[in-house]
């Protein structure tokens, strides 16, 4: 609590430097970006100079970044908070003319001869002669009976959000990568006592933070636990978990669960129109491109190996660059 | 003690020098027994001093307690974002981390005597029949809450029937126990609905429609 001070206002927003170009339904864009987080907002930039003229459509700016509480691994930053790296890349964004709707999640993406057509959830569509999918990723539910009942009621997949309003309760974390063990360490300084359940029998998480996590000496493990049924009318009251090596199964009462096991890629709206892998993540070349002429996707979302901040915003380059060679060619 | 370093105060700054009108912020504070009252007053004096258009009246909780009850201040710390006329703009709890940037949006857009809301939006709450009471619980560290504390605080802004405060959760415990808040932000418009996450204006909109057109 004594940071709340240092707190304060490192994310007041940047006076607008340029007008926005506003978002227009009628006319046909030459790029669509669906996304904002580090690989769309590094596309939307690079577009931008290349003078395509682009739409970003995006549920927030900043995707899983604004969840991530430290960064130490994004060059030219030795240590950057996720709000200030997002801060600094909508910062460059606004230097350039870019069309932006927020708060718009895409449902559609149709075809029809070379035009593209994107549909969101509010009833917008926009045309375009291009696409770029950066959509990236979202928590992975675990699918078991009580969780999705129970959302808000002491479940979360928002550690970062939540995690101060179980203070003095007892909680568990599913989870043990670095996720899992950040979301422990969090809750250490809140929580009363803290559960880390993990299906695996040791932890994937960084040395660092499983040892910052035993010093408090507030958590317990259950490592190869698997999660049964999260337990509770209207909030959750407990956790049914059982060995997978013994068959016991256990009880432990908590007030909160918080589900860190790892993310799915928001792909729903490119089903049958781009191809997935089994995980549902869009297969991409080098170069960015799908299956599909005109449709490139970067970043998170896509089939390139290792889930970075900077991998994604090097991939958002890319497919910048593919389009502006696909649209030169189709002009 | 500053509140706001050098390069806050810059960048605040910067934001306030398009303000138009004149705000005022009136804060309520009891220096015992409040564990961030003490910061919530100098937070407020400090963006005050940033901007000739922004004032600052401090009054005491306890001791001005007849003040209190005109603004309809019942917790403290508190700030109430003003023009000539009270909108029924609330901050109960210091608002730092992310929610500074509320405060921020709730001066400017007093300033400009203008809700920003969109032109449906605004046809829709003069439907409105009854009195409508938004409180949005968020944390500080909370990136999707400042988009509902400022779509609820645009609302209070629209409309003389909508009053909306920001709830800081950590520093009213027994209201995030009133109302099970086990995620933020969550949104408690009466005592009628409930609901988490941050909705888009006309969902938004909706929910505040059902409760403010009831017959009174």
């Amino acid at each position: 609590m004594e940071a709340k001070i240092e707190d304060i206002g490192v994310i007041l927003p940047e006076a607008e430097e340029l007008t926005r170009p506003a978002v227009d339904e009628a006319k046909v864009y030459e790029l669509v970006i669906i996304g904002g987080g580090p690989a769309g907002l590094t596309a939307a930039v690079y577009s931008a100079r290349k003078r395509i003229d682009t739409l970003l459509v995006t549920k927030d700016i900043g995707g899983q970044v604004l969840l991530t509480s430290d960064v130490e691994n994004y060059m030219g930053y030795y240590y950057i908070t996720g709000k200030e790296l997002i801060e600094k890349f909508k910062h460059q964004v606004r230097q350039y003319p870019i069309a932006i709707k927020e708060n718009a999640e895409v449902i559609r993406i149709g075809k029809e001869d070379k035009t593209f057509t994107v549909e969101t959830s509010g009833g917008g569509s926009y045309r375009t002669k291009a696409v770029i999918i950066a959509s990236g990723k979202r928590s992975r539910p675990l699918n078991v009976k009580g969780e999705k009942e129970l959302v808000g009621r002491g479940v979360t997949y928002c550690s970062v959000c939540d995690a101060p309003l179980f203070t003095g309760l007892d909680v568990t974390v599913i989870g043990g990568g670095n996720s899992g063990l950040t979301a422990v360490v969090d809750l250490v300084k809140i929580a009363n006592k803290i559960y880390l359940i993990e299906s695996l029998s040791s932890l994937k998480a960084d040395p660092l933070l499983v040892e910052r996590a035993d010093r408090s000496g507030k958590v317990e493990k259950f490592l190869g636990y698997e999660v049964m049924e999260i337990l509770g009318e209207t909030r959750v009251s407990g956790i049914k978990i059982k060995s997978t090596q013994t068959g016991e199964i256990q009880t432990l009462a908590v007030q909160g669960v918080f589900i860190e096991i790892g993310l799915i890629p928001n792909s729903g709206f490119a089903k049958g129109v781009v191809e997935l892998n089994g995980w549902g993540e869009i297969v991409v070349d080098c170069a960015c491109r799908t299956n599909v002429p005109g449709i490139f996707a970067a970043g998170d979302v896509t089939t390139v190996p290792e889930k970075q901040i900077v991998v994604a915003a090097g991939e958002g380059a890319k497919a910048a660059l593919s389009a502006y060679g696909y649209l030169l060619g189709e002009s | 003690m500053a509140i706001l370093n050098g390069k806050l105060k810059e960048r605040a700054r910067k934001e306030f020098a398009g303000l138009g009108e004149e705000v005022k912020l009136v804060v309520f504070t009891q220096e015992l027994e409040c564990q961030y009252c003490q910061q919530n007053r100098m937070l407020a004096e400090q963006l005050a001093s940033l901007s000739e258009k922004i004032s600052v009246k401090v009054y005491n909780f306890i001791t001005d307690k007849e003040k209190a009850g005109e603004y309809k201040v019942d917790k403290i710390p508190a700030i109430v974002v003003m023009g000539e006329e009270d909108y029924g703009i609330r901050f109960y709890g210091l608002p730092g981390g992310y929610e500074f940037t509320s405060l921020v949006e709730a001066i400017k857009m007093v300033s400009s005597r203008d809700s920003g809301l969109a032109s449906e939006s605004r046809e829709l709450v003069k439907k409105l029949t009854s009195l409508v009471h938004i409180q949005v619980f968020v944390t500080l560290t909370c990136p999707y809450c400042p988009a509902a504390v400022k779509l609820a605080h645009q609302l209070a802004m629209e409309s003389d029937l909508i009053h909306a405060d920001m709830v800081e959760s950590a520093e009213f415990p027994h209201l995030v126990n009133k109302y099970s808040v086990f995620a933020v932000p969550k949104v408690v418009i009466n005592e009628d609905i409930q609901f988490e996450g941050a909705l888009p204006e006309p969902a938004f909109l909706r929910q505040v429609m059902k409760v403010g057109q009831k017959q009174n």
